[in-house]
């Protein structure tokens, strides 16, 4: 317990290494995004060729999402293997943040698709899908701060997130079922005419660049958020302490 | 070991274990939970007019008519499955807690897996015969051919058991949550949605009488989503009633 009360006391380089190179990656995400990047040849309006820029934010999202979901599923696992504090922590932080960014897929989106399809929102399969996993862990949040109990919590949380994922494989398999309009960017879409484009070397580079950015800015806000957590746990355990004494 | 022995005739104290003992207890839950409500009946009444409401309100909520029906359709009768399902799932570990037999119930000399196949076949087949019963008058309501329910029967137990596994494993955690009931739908819905999309699509291709080609992705899909939920839901119950 000390121990742990000295190491969040501690003075924190390693947020601070990884804030300064996050912040510096993103900055480095809008210059390839904005100025690097060449405009799209095919699009027709000035509009459109603008807001197609928004796609590398909106894939970097979009995969820190999943991801952030899949860390919830291993920490799931993790916590009932070892039973500790940590992997509850994991879980916890990385729905949180796979929530934001979640989000931000769907804004971008919509601001994407406005002009693009000429509507906010179209009921295609990607989005739907994207849509109800938002759902689908707004539900854990809700699931966790309806129990009290802090093992009982971590226990259902874990096994929530290990259920929930189960379902998000569909998403990669839904696009080559449906007719769906959403461009499929990493699938190679573009040669079966399944709504996918081409991208020019300078596109690409900027393209995987940002999901660099975006991962490190999601190890970034994990870090600082298990921080978070593990000082809550430690005041909460302390407090305990000082009550049942 | 003892046996509950007004429900397993021979329960004989062996030390080997009888062939399929494991089945034996399992159908011992399910023959316990079907005795339970077949006394008060309060579960299956609520869920048969539950289902039938839903029918009756999307009827003139969207105005259905014959020109319409085979798109409306397969979602008007997969919303009342769902929304019917979800009451006695809701109901199925909650009146354990409420009656005090939980405890009882997880003392059982049983394997705990035992008690979610027991819990999970008897969801199945309350959810069913209210299925059993829906279907011919959905029939009816949306003027169908008569032929269809066979295949039609088919899905909507395949559906149904995709529905009931999570929903068994997910009915036992909300008990001991603060919202209770309220919990249940938020967290079940949208890790079902697999299973309900490809009942919906199966429903739908029944409907259109579209060949068996086009919709058997969907029913791969189905059955793969069927197998995975009750796989890691049968995993994952053990840690979920472990205290």
């Amino acid at each position: 317990m000390a121990a742990g009360t000295m190491r969040s006391a501690k003075r924190d380089t390693w947020g601070l290494v990884l804030t300064v190179v996050s912040g510096i990656m993103m900055i480095t995400g809008l210059y390839l995004a904005f100025v690097f990047a060449p405009p799209a040849v095919n699009l027709q309006t000035a509009v459109e060729r603008f807001t197609q820029r928004i796609m590398y934010f909106h894939v970097g999202a979009a995969w820190v999402g999943f991801f952030a979901f899949f860390i919830t599923f291993a920490a799931g696992i993790g916590y009932l293997w070892r039973r500790t504090f940590f992997w509850d922590n994991l879980a916890n932080s990385s729905v949180e943040i796979g929530l934001t960014f979640m989000t931000m897929v769907l804004v971008t989106g919509s601001m994407w698709a406005k002009p693009t399809w000429n509507t906010w929102w179209t009921w295609s399969p990607r989005l739907t899908i994207s849509a109800i996993g938002w759902l689908m862990y707004i539900g854990y949040l809700m699931l966790r701060s309806a129990i009290d109990n802090p093992p009982r919590r971590a226990r259902f949380a874990a096994v929530y997130g290990i259920v929930a994922f189960m379902s998000v494989p569909i998403n990669f398999m839904a696009i080559r079922w449906w007719r769906d309009i959403h461009p499929a960017v990493v699938a190679s879409g573009a040669n079966e005419g399944t709504g996918g484009f081409n991208m020019s070397p300078n596109m690409t580079t900027a393209l995987m660049f940002c999901i660099a950015a975006f991962t490190v800015f999601y190890f970034t806000l994990l870090y600082h958020r298990m921080r978070l957590g593990q000082t809550e746990h430690e005041v909460e355990t302390l407090r305990q302490e000082i009550l049942y004494r | 070991m003892p046996q509950p022995s007004s429900i397993i005739a021979d329960g004989t104290i062996t030390r080997q274990p009888p062939p399929f003992a494991y089945f034996r207890k399992v159908w011992a839950i399910v023959a316990k939970d079907i005795a339970a409500e077949l006394r008060t009946k309060e579960m299956l009444s609520a869920m048969f007019v539950f289902s039938l409401l839903v029918i009756f309100i999307f009827n003139f909520a969207f105005d259905l008519r014959t020109d319409n029906a085979n798109t409306l359709a397969p979602g008007v009768l997969w919303v009342a499955i769902a929304f019917a399902g979800m009451l006695g799932l809701g109901r199925s570990f909650i009146t354990e807690r409420d009656r005090g037999s939980l405890e009882g119930l997880l003392l059982a000399p049983v394997d705990r897996s035992a008690i979610y196949l027991g819990k999970f076949l008897g969801n199945v087949l309350f959810i069913s015969v209210v299925e059993v019963v829906i279907l011919p008058l959905f029939i009816v309501f949306f003027n169908q051919p008569l032929g269809i329910i066979v295949p039609l029967v088919g899905v909507v137990i395949l559906g149904t058991i995709g529905f009931a596994g999570v929903g068994t494993l997910f009915s036992a955690m909300v008990i001991h949550t603060r919202a209770r009931d309220v919990l249940l739908p938020i967290m079940l819905f949208p890790v079902v949605v697999p299973v309900l999309l490809a009942a919906v699509r199966l429903t739908a291709g029944i409907l259109d009488k579209l060949p068996f080609e086009d919709v058997q992705n969907w029913l791969g899909l189905l059955v793969a989503f069927d197998l995975i939920f009750l796989a890691v839901s049968y995993m994952m119950f053990e840690y979920v009633v472990e205290e």
